[in-house]
């Protein structure tokens, strides 16, 4: 018999490429630490009493499974079609970040090292990893871009409370891509104590192939809650995309079911034509960033474009690999959402369902409304509703003039 | 025998480790970089690495870093790097580039190696490609004759050293230790137990760089590798510098202090 994670782990090459995306580009430097986390991870998919503690805790401390609510007053505001939310935002500390902590937390213990660093950009994944440390006794570090510190001030309070050092970081664009360099810096100089606890499924291989089976949990479980209240398969599964992580956790297990559409929403910001956005699939060519081949914002000379959007957690000028396949296989579908379609979403689904989501998530709410006016009322849509906005209350108020 | 072999062969018979250069490319000028270089070449260095500027080093530290902005600030992308590179192998010494994979990759890997021929240029050094993800590279390198260089670390396993030499041509780039570019007050005791390891596995010239950044470290590190590598020492001296002529002048001096530290004995 098979164990859960080993049924979600289909690597596509042993290499850790996505045809022609993926892979490392990385520094001699680590790559023992990558052989090392694979291994270590290899090892641990087959080992029962691992997979009994990640599902445990997902059980008893995430609060998994999380449900999958129908929201049917939405409903009229995308052409009618059925629209169901997977609830990551009920999640312990808000996001669906958690499921790949507490998954790369387990593997750190099991490798013996003490210490974790990560970066974050909304802090959601900061203070997901925080907690995780918390619970483990882990030295905690988190580099996050000085502008994050700035609009995300609610998260670098959380992870100061659960015991983190924030380090803001001043270099380049001073957001999320720099708090990804800084926290390399900091990997190659202790690789030897420290484990890297990358949030997203972007970097080098192993992260985006072990980052997607933590978080598959999503689409198992909702691919499992559709059928039983619908009895059929969606018609479509759509989803934020950042670096990718929540998006490929629901996508992976509909992957095989060639009738069920995938779509990711990217930040638009400002709009594609305005050069200001962080829709790195739309908008991007391939390349290299941050120890990965794939769509990237850059320059003839391969220097990085600085991404805009509203939403820190989605103002990445990289996405992971598998996304880039995805979109180059015909498989998956992705679209810009600029920041006023989002924040009208924002808006919207606080209203109707009295659900504030996170603006990360608000991009997926809003391809939602377009995407359910283009397959019409007979449709089912699940959305994954990745966070929930009280980080963003700031941030909306502001917007919305509220104050 | 490439001109890399004969610098190394050149100054082995001069009992005396190589001394090697790095500065990025356009810092603090581009004309500037130019100058500095030169007069680099003519006041004891054998051979130097011109540093493509990229919007994410994250294998530098600060002093790197702060060099790199200035660099991308005047505008320099591979267009200008390979007019340096032009200018600077004037000199009739080898001039080598050192790429994060990024910039290469756009450009196009054939078109780089090739430019780099036509300018004069004689290797690159690729930090962040490694040899698992270099076919392309290892056949672009091939045609042009341009000379391959890796790096290895003190992380390295027997097995990924020999994978890595195997790939190598010109010298091996040992990181004397285990992180970013920079100054540091003492050489790692890991660079000697790193060289050694290395020298099982090929006959190619062994340099050690990172964090060397005085002509006793220099020294040290001459007794046991067969070039050594400088790059922060010389971007902090030229931040430090009021204008041109002075980091020139300054920039001489200090040549000349590692020129006399490489020596074996
Ligand atoms: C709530 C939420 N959704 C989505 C994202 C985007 O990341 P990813 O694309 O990896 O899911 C973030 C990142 O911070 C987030 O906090």
């Amino acid at each position: 018999m098979t164990t859960f994670l080993q049924d979600l782990h289909k690597i596509d090459d042993q290499t850790g490429h996505f045809g022609q995306f993926g892979g490392r580009f990385v520094p001699e430097a680590l790559i023992s630490a990558l052989d090392q986390l694979e291994a270590e991870y290899l090892k641990a998919v087959i080992d029962p009493k691992f997979n009994e503690d990640f599902q445990n805790l997902l059980k008893d401390y995430v609060g998994r499974p999380s449900p999958l609510t129908e929201a049917k007053n939405f409903s009229k505001h995308a052409g009618g079609a059925r629209v169901f939310l997977k609830r990551e935002d009920l999640n312990h500390t808000g996001s669906h970040k958690i499921n790949n902590v507490i998954g790369q937390a387990l593997l750190t213990v099991r490798m013996g090292k003490k210490r974790i660093i990560a970066e974050t950009g909304a802090g959601q994944h900061g203070v997901a990893t925080a907690t995780a440390a918390a619970l483990f006794g882990l030295e905690c570090i988190i580099y996050m871009g000085e502008e994050d510190t700035v609009r995300q001030s609610l998260n670098v309070a959380r992870m100061k409370l659960l015991g983190a050092t924030v380090v803001p970081v001043t270099s380049g664009t001073k957001t999320l891509k720099d708090a990804i360099n800084e926290a390399m810096r900091d990997w190659v100089t202790n690789v030897e104590t420290t484990h890297y606890l990358l949030g997203t499924v972007a970097g080098p291989h192993p992260f985006p192939t072990i980052g997607r089976n933590f978080h598959s949990i999503i689409g198992v479980e909702a691919r499992q809650q559709i059928l039983e209240k619908t009895g059929k398969l969606p018609t479509a599964v759509t989803a934020c995309v950042g670096g990718g992580s929540n998006a490929i956790g629901l996508f992976h297990p509909f992957i095989l079911d060639k009738d069920v559409q995938l779509h990711g929403y990217e930040a638009a910001g400002d709009g594609i034509e305005t050069g200001r956005h962080a829709a790195t699939l739309s908008g991007g060519t391939i390349g290299i960033l941050h120890g990965t081949r794939s769509y990237v914002l850059q320059d003839e000379n391969g220097q990085t474009l600085p991404s805009h959007s509203i939403s820190a957690g989605l103002d990445y000028p990289g996405v992971g690999p598998e996304h880039a396949w995805l979109k180059d296989s015909g498989r998956a579908f992705y679209h810009p959402i600029t920041d006023t379609e989002a924040m009208d979403a924002f808006s919207l689904l606080s209203r109707t369902e009295g659900i504030i989501p996170a603006i990360e998530t608000a991009h997926a709410i809003a391809g939602t409304v377009k995407l359910g006016k283009e397959l019409g009322k007979d449709a089912v849509i699940v959305i994954n509703c990745s966070g929930r906005g009280d980080k963003d209350v700031e941030t909306a108020a502001k917007w919305f003039k509220l104050t | 025998m490439s001109s890399i072999h004969q610098v190394f062969e050149k100054a082995k018979s001069e009992n005396r480790a190589a001394l090697i250069a790095y500065l990025p490319a356009g810092f603090p000028t581009i004309d500037g970089s130019i100058a500095i270089m030169q007069e680099m070449l003519n006041s004891g260095v054998d051979l130097v690495e011109i540093g493509v500027p990229y919007s994410d080093p994250l294998m530098d530290g600060p002093i790197i870093q702060q060099a790199v902005e200035v660099a991308l600030h005047n505008k320099t992308g591979i267009n200008e790097v390979m007019h340096i590179v032009k200018e600077v192998s004037k000199s009739g010494k080898p001039v080598l580039t050192m790429s994060y994979w990024s910039p290469i990759e756009k450009w196009g890997i054939d078109k780089f190696a090739k430019q780099m021929n036509q300018s004069g240029g004689v290797g690159v050094i690729t930090p962040d490609l490694p040899p698992d993800e270099s076919a392309a590279w290892i056949t672009a390198t091939d045609e042009n004759e341009i000379d391959r260089v890796f790096v290895v670390a003190p992380s390295s396993s027997d097995e990924r050293l020999k994978l890595v030499t195997n790939k190598v041509t010109g010298f091996v780039y040992a990181a004397s230790l285990m992180g970013v570019t920079g100054t540091r007050s003492e050489v790692s005791s890991r660079a000697a137990e790193l060289v050694n390891r290395v020298r099982k596995h090929t006959q190619l010239p062994i340099a050690v760089g990172l964090g060397v950044s005085n002509s006793d470290q220099a020294h040290e590190v001459a007794q046991f590798a067969d070039g050594v590598i400088v790059g922060s020492a010389f971007v902090n001296v030229i931040l430090d510098q009021p204008n041109l002529k002075d980091s020139i002048a300054a920039v001489a001096q200090l040549c000349k202090d590692f020129a006399r530290g490489v020596h074996k004995g």
